[in-house]
């Protein structure tokens, strides 16, 4: 008998309300194809964020694996032995395409040769040619190249000698990153709590789009700005040198993580129950002491999540950092030097950056750096997110 | 509004902490709006002297930074053409994942958190990320592998218009999701009984009563793609372009790529300022044009609603 009672459980729970109304599928084959239907093109989220991680790091691939190579530590091949080399031989050491060989004649073939053989002997003098740079060893540790009197880190991949450190460029992001959290945080997290707790109803109304108005403004204008006004203004107040720093782009970019900031913490603070500060008016505490002291307190995650989400959005943001940090990979902790982040590196190079080439490869490398630290402190701030919701609203 | 009397009644001596607090935040909401005041301000003041009906209408045939002959038209169908795009690729898709996420699914089930997993994610990723990852897949990989690479393996409207919706997917289906959801039970259960089955009480009954939901969530996504310039970097964004794009496969010129332009390559940006700030100020008043007419429709449907309720 226990089955028949199962089975009334069952047709309870489906003749329950709109998410229960199962028979229409029985009878309708077209509703089950509709609903499977409607399941796979509601996948699509989560297809695209897999291929956007699978498709960028797959170009950059090679460079996980070990297997770019920049040395040009060719073997020298004299111009009298060119014909007991075979034609695949030639071409990979003069580095042809088979059409290109196949125009030649042998005369132009031999002025190759020669042309090759100085190369390399001028090459073979600097032991650095010699190097691989496209590895790990040459992107994260200083090296001392030939010329210099200590270990350096250097990003510059148009040269002779391609130097790929990529430790310059995070500086520089984490650099204009701090300093845009350290203007917008403060400047959001006052503005949410005034707008949620202490303004007027009424005023609240038009306070909360008038900021996230600022959302509406796309990044290459604000980057604009901060190149055509507030560099200029920003230098005749505090006198540095460089007109275009990490100070100009993190205060532009702080402008840029206002409205995801301050939208977050916003929606943590109003979810706070009302009763949390009737209580505590209750007791005879004032409006300022309950924000400050109950209501803050109870929505810390949701604030703790806003400021990573602007971490996030700050270390990802492209146009801004491009226009006015005056682009310079320079390692210095100093924020009023000029600086170069990696997005901007990303934007500025990918133009001139071979297909398949290490350098191409190095730039896709940075993008999925950039993907998964974006996707990790994402991930962190929904968290935070959820848990704080449920235990808000459970307690309501 | 007891808590406003009782409030008023106990703080009848002066509250130096209750001033300060309120002075200091208030103080950071105030420069918050001043600082977009203040931008705002200087681009309409120094733009508006530029705009002009030959600037609107003409191309850059002669030279992008001559003052006097230079227009936007070529920017402008640019932008246009990308975005209307993007609406026919973003629109079903978004509205079909917040049907699934509302109406079918559990709120709790596993697809479902992974979904609202994946579109939270979606909402983050760093637009830049989104331009390499149209260069890898759309134009390297779809272009290049999948179809003739002759006509389609280079930055092109249709690769730009498509990794823009893959960035504006999250936009669609959150604000979808919320017209949706603000839809009373009553209606959906009225119709079911009726009769009529679910699908067609989706598409007759719920869709209709969610259209201005979908609207805002397409104007938002609209304005958002609009001034983006980072993703269609490397898949479509044309530096110069002669002629008017007339192909899916062509480039175009796009009003923010050509404010970057214009403030980073310019021959003499003192002289060509004029035409920078007037550019700025045509994708402003796009842009902005577009969110107050998003917000406006919000309000409006969430008055309609609560009268529902």
């Amino acid at each position: 008998m226990a089955t028949t009672a199962d089975h009334d459980k069952l047709n309870a729970r489906r003749s329950i309300g709109w998410k229960g109304m199962q028979r229409g599928h029985r009878t309708h084959p077209l509703e089950w194809i509709a609903e499977k239907g409607i399941l796979l093109v509601s996948l699509s989220a989560i297809v695209m964020v897999f291929l956007i991680f699978l498709f960028v790091a797959r170009e950059a691939l090679p460079v996980f694996t070990g297997q770019l190579n920049t040395a040009s530590g060719q073997k020298v091949i004299p111009v009298a032995d060119m014909e007991k080399l075979s034609p695949a031989e030639l071409e990979a050491y003069l580095g042809l395409t088979p059409e290109q060989d196949a125009k030649m004649d042998a005369d132009t073939k031999r002025t190759l040769m020669e042309v090759k053989l100085e190369e390399l002997k001028e090459a073979s003098t600097d032991k650095d040619t010699r190097v691989n740079t496209a590895s790990w060893r040459y992107f994260l540790r200083p090296f001392q190249w030939t010329g210099y009197n200590k270990p350096v880190y250097i990003w510059q991949p148009v040269s002779d000698i391609q130097k790929y450190n990529i430790v310059p460029l995070l500086i520089g992001s984490l650099k204009a990153t701090l300093v845009a959290l350290l203007f917008s945080v403060p400047l959001a997290l006052g503005a949410a709590i005034y707008v949620s707790q202490l303004a007027h109803p009424r005023a609240r109304e038009w306070l909360k789009p008038g900021i996230e108005l600022l959302a509406g403004i796309p990044s290459v204008v604000l980057g604009f700005f901060a190149l055509i006004v507030m560099a200029s203004v920003l230098q005749s107040v505090f006198h540095y040198q460089s007109r275009l720093n990490a100070f100009v782009a993190g205060i532009a970019l702080g402008l840029a993580i206002i409205p995801v900031i301050f939208s977050i913490a916003e929606d943590a603070l109003t979810s706070v129950p009302r009763s949390y500060t009737q209580a505590a008016l209750a007791l005879g505490s004032s409006k300022w002491q309950a924000a400050w002291k109950i209501v803050l307190p109870a929505a810390i995650p949701g604030v703790f999540a806003a400021v990573v989400l602007g971490f996030g959005r700050a270390i990802g943001e492209t146009m801004v950092v491009l226009m006015a940090s005056g682009n310079a990979s320079i390692v210095s902790w100093n924020i009023f030097d000029s600086t170069r982040t990696m997005t901007a590196t990303i934007a500025a190079e990918m133009a001139e950056a071979v297909v398949g080439g290490p350098h191409y490869r190095i730039l896709f490398m940075l993008g999925t750096v950039l993907f998964v630290v974006t996707f990790v402190s994402n991930l962190v701030a929904g968290l935070v997110i959820m848990r704080l919701k449920s235990k808000l609203e459970g307690k309501r | 509004m007891n808590t406003q009397k009782s409030t008023s009644f106990r703080t009848r001596t002066f509250d130096f902490g209750s001033f300060f607090f309120t002075g200091v935040t208030g103080l950071a909401t105030f420069l918050i709006l001043a600082i977009l005041a203040v931008i705002l301000l200087n681009v309409v003041i120094n733009g508006w002297p530029g705009i002009s009906w030959h600037f609107i209408t003409a191309g850059t045939e002669r030279d992008m930074f001559d003052v006097k002959q230079a227009g936007v038209l070529p920017m402008i169908f640019g932008t246009t053409a990308r975005v209307i795009l993007m609406t026919i690729f973003v629109i079903p898709v978004g509205v079909i994942t917040a049907i699934y996420l509302t109406e079918y699914a559990h709120a709790t089930s596993l697809i479902t958190r992974f979904i609202r997993g994946a579109v939270n994610n979606l909402a983050g990723v760093p637009s830049i990320v989104f331009g390499l990852f149209g260069l890898g897949f759309f134009v390297n990989f779809i272009g290049h592998q999948v179809l003739n690479p002759a006509v389609w393996g280079k930055p092109a409207l249709l690769w730009a218009s498509l990794t823009l919706s893959v960035m504006t997917l999250p936009v669609v289906i959150v604000a979808t999701e919320e017209s949706l959801k603000a839809i009373p039970h009553g209606l959906r259960e009225a119709s079911l009984a009726l009769g009529a089955t679910k699908l067609q009480t989706i598409i007759r009954i719920v869709l209709p009563q969610a259209l201005p939901g979908i609207l805002t969530g397409g104007i938002l996504a609209v304005s958002r793609a609009a001034g983006e310039v980072a993703p269609i970097l490397f898949t479509g964004a044309a530096y110069y372009m002669a002629k008017l794009p007339t192909a899916l496969n062509d480039q175009f010129m796009d009003l923010g790529y050509h404010i970057f332009v214009l403030s980073t390559q310019s021959p003499n940006i003192n002289k060509t300022k004029p035409i920078l700030y007037a550019t700025v100020l045509v994708l402003l008043l796009l842009t902005f044009a577009l969110n107050l007419v998003a917000i406006l429709v919000r309000a409006q449907v969430r008055r309609k609603l609560r009268a529902l309720h």
